[in-house]
């Protein structure tokens, strides 16, 4: 009885707390609900403030799909973020596996030295690696999208904190067994650090999928765009259809929501992953 | 080049073990290979960050001494031109004051809310956590050109936030948001808050776990209010992890880029223009392209990035 009191006196305290979280989470989700509605809505209906669902929804799909390659920019940009996160993971997860556990000295150093390149803005190494993309013709190739971005201090930092957990024992004992190294990660680091990976997984996806700035440097043929530079095209016309704009931001966004709604404990720990 | 210094260096590690320990000279030697094969494990990523970052800078550097189109680049006359030309550049100067605006009103907003929402749904009694906590975190599945766009939509002169502010009598009639200097920056500011507070949260959420509950239970006993908690417990606790994203906001923010673009256009009138938006108009932009000049202001975002981070680290630092 007093227990239940007092359970419903700290709910009472709560009270303001509630109110404050509940405002908060409208103004988060609601932008996204706009979203979703306004890809129903007719131009004007959008620019007159409704907010219901409309039945137009089929309409700024044609129109969507009839002015843009809609489906080219959607596959381009899910082979490019698939090529991106296997390259990625592989890579930085071998540095990570070497750092971490055949660490001295050097590999210390050399791994502060790595963790500089963090601080390198995009827009500096923009021009120096956009002339050498291009002098390698690789412009509007996936090479030239992923080629910067599949070694990142991040990830490799990410996967050296997280082979900390990973139990050296058993790597003396495989070694006893006749594995050599290369056996050691295929066979015992890949499977045991397997939530690692997926976190870092569904975070470079992210990146992948998100990246706009160095896409529009080098992809600039239409037949190589990507999802966001198709609806930042369609937005940057002199007068913008909002039903239609719209219907592309959600199919620009529907994939980043999967992702996060299906995986959000990898998201998290994805983004956090590296600063244990 | 680089993996081979590095592997010299590793022999000559192992060389100074020999002396010292001789009689376990097989241990050692199998040692020295597994250490060996740990370089091959690195070498791929260091390579590619050595080829991908740290070569461009430097060729940075150097483009950012020259002048010219980009097929025929000359050496500058004096050799700084390009240093000494931004700070005469008006619109350079007012893309940092819009960046450093950007930053000094934005991240300190947004973090003190991301602690702040992050100790209430760290509350043992508050019910619908869970579904709090991925409201708020929602934000982050937009990608930044899609939440630049949507609130480019709701800011419209024909939008929805006009039409409710209309319909509510606070406005006359409808106002170009995103066509007004003053207001272009708050939109800015108030969409960046949107996108990037959840994401903080989680950052504080996971550092508050770490805090033993017991912590706070012994403030209440000791009648400390929810204030004093907050500052006295929480803040210092979670002194590293406000470090830290302090360091990764700054950097994004000085490098902000799609939002100035898709949200403004840069405008109205170049007024809402960030750095990295006017390094891009110089390079690859609709503007005259300057490869050089580009160069040299990208080199100064990168010393700024680099001197913050220094600050921070050293603020940082306390905590070994």
């Amino acid at each position: 009885m007093t227990k239940k009191k007092n359970g419903s006196a700290i709910q009472r305290r709560l009270i303001p707390t509630y109110i404050f979280l509940v405002i908060v989470s409208f103004i988060s989700v609601f932008p996204f609900y706009w979203m979703i509605s306004a890809a129903t809505n007719t131009s004007v209906d959008v620019a007159r403030g409704k907010i219901w669902f409309g039945t137009y929804a089929l309409e700024n799909f044609k129109a969507l799909t009839a002015a843009n390659d809609l489906w080219g920019s959607l596959g381009n940009s899910f082979f490019y973020a698939i090529v991106q996160t296997l390259l990625c993971l592989f890579i930085c997860s071998l540095a990570g596996f070497g750092f971490e556990l055949y660490h001295d000295k050097g590999k210390d150093k050399l791994f502060s030295v790595l963790l500089l390149a963090m601080m390198v803005p995009q827009v500096a190494t923009m021009i120096p690696l956009f002339k050498m993309i291009s002098s390698m013709k690789l412009l509007n190739t996936v090479w030239a999208f992923i080629l910067p971005a599949i070694s990142t201090p991040f990830m490799i930092m990410m996967f050296r904190q997280n082979s900390r957990n990973f139990p050296i024992d058993i790597m003396e004992a495989a070694r006893l067994d006749g594995l050599n190294e290369f056996q050691i990660f295929f066979r015992m680091y890949l499977p045991v650090m397997k939530s690692t990976y997926a976190a870092a997984a569904v975070i470079t996806f992210m990146n992948a999928w998100n990246a706009y700035l160095w896409p529009k440097v080098v992809m600039g043929q239409k037949a190589s765009q990507t999802m966001p530079m198709l609806i930042a095209n369609i937005a940057a016309g002199y007068t913008i259809d909002y039903g239609v704009l719209m219907m592309g931001v959600l199919f620009c966004s529907i994939p980043t929501m999967l992702v996060f709604f299906i995986l959000q404990k990898q998201f998290t720990e994805g983004i956090t992953g590296a600063v244990k | 080049m680089d993996t081979r210094s590095s592997v010299r260096k590793d022999s000559s590690f192992f060389k100074k073990g020999d002396k010292t320990l001789n009689k376990k000279q097989k241990g050692l030697n199998i040692q020295a290979k597994q250490q060996r094969a740990g370089w091959y494990f690195l070498a791929p990523a260091t390579i590619l960050i050595a080829i991908m970052s740290f070569w461009p800078m430097i060729q940075a550097f150097i483009m950012s001494l020259k002048t010219g189109s980009s097929a025929n680049m000359q050496w500058s006359e004096p050799i700084f031109y390009n240093y000494t030309r931004m700070f005469s550049d008006k619109l350079f100067m007012r893309s940092i004051g819009n960046t450093f605006l950007y930053l000094a009103v934005e991240v300190p907003i947004m973090l003190i809310l991301a602690i702040l929402l992050a100790q209430m749904l760290n509350n043992k009694d508050l019910k619908l956590k869970g579904l709090f906590r991925t409201c708020v975190f929602l934000p982050c599945a937009t990608s930044l050109v899609s939440y630049a766009l949507i609130f480019k939509s709701l800011f419209a002169t024909q939008g929805l936030m006009n039409s409710i502010l209309v319909h509510l009598g606070i406005l006359e009639s409808n106002f170009n948001f995103l066509g007004t200097a003053a207001s272009a920056k708050a939109i800015i500011i108030i969409a960046l808050i949107w996108r990037w507070t959840g994401y903080n949260m989680v950052f504080y959420l996971a550092g508050l776990q770490n805090i033993e509950y017991s912590v706070y239970e012994a403030a209440k006993i000791d009648g400390a209010n929810g204030w004093k908690t907050f500052w006295h417990i929480t803040v210092p606790l979670l002194k590293p992890t406000i470090v830290m994203t302090f360091i990764m906001s700054i950097n994004g923010t000085l490098q902000l880029f799609d939002e100035s673009v898709n949200l403004t256009k840069g405008g109205p009138a170049n007024s809402t223009i960030t750095m990295s938006h006017y390094v891009y108009n110089n390079s690859f932009g609709d503007s005259t392209t300057n490869f050089g000049y580009a160069a040299a202001m990208s080199f100064l975002i990168f010393v700024l990035v680099a001197i913050l981070a220094a600050i921070n680290l050293k603020v940082g630092d306390t905590r070994d």
